[in-house]
């Protein structure tokens, strides 16, 4: 428990099992405020099933789950703990299609999130400068106005990313943020996430081994969802249980 | 406040649908009463009547657009809130009768004293004033949506899980209300109406008035609707349709606007079987049949799902046309309806509002400079 205090999010002896199936197996996991962690593993390792677990959508058999110390995420449910500043960017992009990129930056917005607040919400030159600030940061500034469904693959990762920053998250995850993007979009991302990280948490779970060496932080391996490693790339990529689990392959 | 948020929600195409309201609920009463009967520009009574009942059919498409449309809830039990407003409308209609009945009991409507009852039911009582009723009318299918969709919401129902269990909420409903122990006129309903605020029903002018009431309720309908849907509130609704897991972990309690939308689309559906049943001078348990909610579901789509305006108009078409085919061609009209539906879906996916929307769309855009599409272009290449 000592880690307790210092810790953003703290994952302890987490077990998660779906029909006899251990997805989670006696997982532990520390995160420090501002700090920028790769996690990696095979398929079926647990990365997603951890995020689960993390924002809400899964509740864990047995095990602690806390954020910023002192609040117990097993207890809240989704729309609760991403108020509380967990934002999560899923695999396949997922953004508001028939809404425009200012829109879906709007939505996401740190704020009103109550039924009557929205209703009689009205958008302000603050919010309005924020978006402008975030268009700029994803580099959509003139793709404002267009709608979300126009948008390329590479476009829409970008805009979800926007809409976990305009959140205001103390944490982000993001769960393979490169998957299915050519090589530029791929650096522009590692890039973008980097900006990111200097002034939040951020969880980024991948596949892609370049990418993980170009954010250049500490990387955890899951294998049959518990932690098998932890460390520098260099220093697990070393580590022979890695190595027959996953990179040997 | 309350005009800067109307200025917002009402655009051009707002404007000429509430005028057009406006100068049917003008012009039919106008061409009803002071017409000369011989006249060729003379509406008849039945037609009054029969209009007035195409716009009650156009608020409930209103409201099923509203869930469907615009927050992807396809309720396939929409016409159980309408028959509910409507048998709330027809108990004060019951009501007014009095003494009036075949029986000429001064309490008890003729169906109860057939059946021996000798007093009052409770749930009866209040329904002699119109005020309560009218309350009922919004009340009864409004707590009827809630307890339903907080139990369906909170479960996480969606999909066609839900539109199958309110098909199966308002047939439940309808084989209830065919029992006679449940008092409300069985198999037969409530009908024999006499007058509504201690006008005739059979008068021209409280027929013209009920009609004109329809078309305000319309309105008013429409207004509310583009109220809540150019809010942000709406904008949460259409995140809900399209991305609900997304809407959620944004930090939005899915439940709570969907709850809200279904409740006041409810509500609306109610207002709209009120006007109908003092127009049709009936409510029976046919109004819960399953079948009349996809009626309505199909004529939402026809008229272009999540365009409003275009539900109303789906409404009109697919009553109109109901109307002939039962004149004319009784045994076809099903078949009709359903390849009205598939051809539809096959031709105009966005219904014909959305059609129009998108010939109008592509006629703007030709008038404006090449500058600005050039400038498009551009964004597309990026």
């Amino acid at each position: 428990m000592s880690d307790l205090p210092s810790s953003v999010l703290y994952l302890d002896g987490i077990n998660v099992s779906f029909d006899g199936f251990k997805a989670l197996n006696n997982l532990s996991l520390y995160i420090e405020p501002g700090e920028m962690r790769a996690i990696i593993g095979p398929n079926g390792a647990g990365k997603t099933t951890m995020m689960d677990v993390i924002t809400g959508k899964t509740k864990p058999d047995s095990g602690e789950v806390f954020f910023d110390g002192a609040v117990d995420l097993a207890k809240l449910d989704e729309a609760d703990i991403a108020q509380l500043g967990i934002g999560r960017k899923f695999q396949k992009p997922t953004v508001f299609e028939s809404q425009s990129v200012a829109d879906n930056l709007q939505l996401a917005l740190s704020g009103v999130r109550g039924v009557l607040e929205t209703f009689l919400w009205s958008a302000s030159a603050k919010d309005e400068a924020r978006i402008d600030e975030l268009l700029e940061i994803i580099r959509l500034t003139r793709l404002r106005d267009r709608m979300a469904n126009s948008l390329s693959h590479g476009q829409k990762q970008w805009l979800e990313i926007g809409m976990l920053l305009a959140q205001d998250p103390k944490v982000l995850l993001v769960d393979e943020p490169v998957a299915g993007m050519t090589d530029s979009e791929t650096v522009e991302t590692a890039r973008l996430l980097r900006e990111i990280a200097q002034n939040h948490s951020v969880i980024v779970v991948e596949h892609d081994m370049s990418f993980v060496r170009d954010l250049d932080v500490k990387v955890t391996v899951l294998a049959e969802g518990s932690v098998l490693a932890e460390g520098s790339l260099e220093s697990v990529s070393a580590d022979e249980r890695v190595i027959e689990s996953y990179l040997g392959r | 406040m309350i005009t800067r948020m109307l200025i917002r929600s009402l655009d051009k195409g707002s404007y000429w649908f509430l005028g057009l309201l406006a100068l049917i609920a003008l012009l039919v009463p106008i061409l009803h009463l002071l017409l000369p009967p011989e006249s060729a520009l003379h509406v008849p009574g039945y037609a009054v009547a029969l209009m007035g009942k195409y716009l009650c059919y156009g608020l409930l498409a209103l409201s099923v657009d509203l869930v469907w449309g615009y927050c992807g809830i396809l309720s396939l039990g929409h016409g159980a809130f309408f028959a509910l407003g409507g048998y709330a409308m027809g108990m004060y209609l019951m009501r007014q009768i009095g003494d009036r009945g075949v029986y000429a009991n001064p309490e008890l409507p003729d169906f109860m004293v057939f059946l021996n009852w000798s007093e009052l039911p409770w749930y009866w009582y209040g329904f002699d004033s119109f005020a309560f009723a009218l309350a009922m009318v919004v009340l009864a299918p409004g707590i009827l949506a809630f307890v339903f969709g907080w139990l369906a919401f909170r479960s996480r129902v969606t999909g066609v899980y839900l539109s199958i269990i309110t098909q199966a909420l308002t047939y439940a409903l309808m084989l209830a209300f065919f029992r006679n122990e449940m008092g409300f006129g069985g198999n037969n309903g409530l009908t024999d109406f006499k007058d509504i605020l201690g006008f005739s029903l059979q008068s021209d002018s409280t027929r013209t008035a009920l009609f004109a009431a329809s078309a305000i309720a319309v309105g008013l309908g429409y207004i509310l609707c583009r109220l809540i849907t150019r809010s942000r509130a709406g904008m949460v609704l259409a995140a809900i349709r399209d991305a609900e897991s997304r809407t959620r972990f944004l930090g939005y309690r899915v439940e709570h606007y969907k709850l809200m939308v279904f409740v006041v689309s409810a509500c609306l559906a109610g207002v709209a079987g009120a006007l109908y049943v003092p127009q049709v001078g009936i409510i029976n348990p046919g109004e819960f049949a399953p079948a009349n909610s996809i009626e309505i579901v199909i004529a939402v789509a026809v008229g272009g799902r999540g365009t409003l305006i275009g539900a109303v108009l789906g409404a009109v078409l697919i009553s109109y046309a109901k109307t002939w085919f039962t004149g004319e061609l009784p045994e076809l009209w099903l078949f009709a309806l359903g390849g009205l539906f598939v051809a539809v879906t096959l031709f105009l996916p966005k219904g014909i509002a959305g059609f129009l929307l998108a010939r109008w769309q592509a006629f703007a855009e030709r008038k404006t400079a090449p500058g600005t599409a050039v400038a498009t272009n551009e964004g597309a290449a990026q």
